[in-house]
């Protein structure tokens, strides 16, 4: 195959591939947002879980302080 | 290969994927601005009772939801507007656009509102609006041109920028 032909094909694979992702994407509406807005997509909707989830994490990492609490870890506070 | 070729080939690519950007980006780009004329609401069909006399008042439109805080919050401060300059020709329209119209009625529940509040359920007036917070608010003159538009509410300094400009428009 000549290089030129190479060349081509690559090229409108890449600009089909970039038109194919771009058109995927989809602009969420302010007045559609309910669903993104429910307490349920919050990653920290539940206090209590996150801290026992961060104790035990940070306990058998050793790494106490290490997501911005005071202290760099050594489990000396 | 020629150089040339390549360089020109390679502009027109980067070209097309521009438009394409641009188009892309472009969508949505519509939208009601101040100095427009405020749709007639009647041809939306809203759900809700819209007020009947519309003719020569000033119009204060807020588009609202329930899962919104910032629209629970401006809720007092709309019943306050109301209360204070609707004797004198302010009407107050909270559009809704809850995509399940139980959700309007819980909220109402709890935040009653003594202002019109109908629900745009096709989402089609808000739509036309092309609003990017939620809530917004339009106000608009007697002669139906939007004087004002807001983008989200701040409290306190939103609601006093409200009384500024509802009083100048109901001077005019």
């Amino acid at each position: 195959m000549k290089r030129q032909t190479v060349f081509r094909a690559g090229a409108v694979a890449a600009l089909g591939g970039l038109l194919l992702a771009t058109a995927g994407c989809a602009n969420v509406k302010p007045w559609q947002r309910g669903t993104l807005a429910d307490s349920i997509m919050r990653a920290d909707r539940d206090p209590i879980g996150v801290a026992m989830d961060e104790h035990v994490f940070f306990s058998r990492e050793g790494a106490s302080g290490g997501r911005g609490v005071g202290g760099g870890g050594c489990g000396c506070n | 290969m020629p150089i040339r070729l390549v360089k020109s080939r390679t502009t027109a690519l980067l070209a097309a994927v521009g438009c394409w950007l641009a188009v892309a980006g472009a969508a949505g780009a519509d939208g009601l601005k101040v100095g427009d004329h405020f749709p007639d609401l009647t041809a939306f069909k809203l759900e809700g009772k819209l007020p009947d006399a519309l003719k020569d008042k000033v119009l204060m439109l807020d588009f609202w939801a329930s899962w919104c805080d910032p629209c629970k919050a401006s809720f007092p401060a709309m019943e306050e507007l109301h209360r204070r300059y609707q004797p004198k020709g302010l009407v107050i329209i909270a559009v809704n656009v809850d995509e399940n119209r139980a959700d309007m009625e819980a909220f109402l529940k709890k935040n009653a509102a003594t202002f019109a509040v109908v629900r745009d359920a096709a989402q089609k007036l808000v739509e036309k609006t092309g609003i990017a917070t939620m809530p917004s608010s339009f106000l608009v003159d007697r002669g139906g041109t939007i004087r004002f538009a807001h983008s989200g509410y701040r409290g306190e300094e939103t609601k006093l920028q409200y009384q500024r400009e509802i009083e100048s428009l109901l001077q005019k």
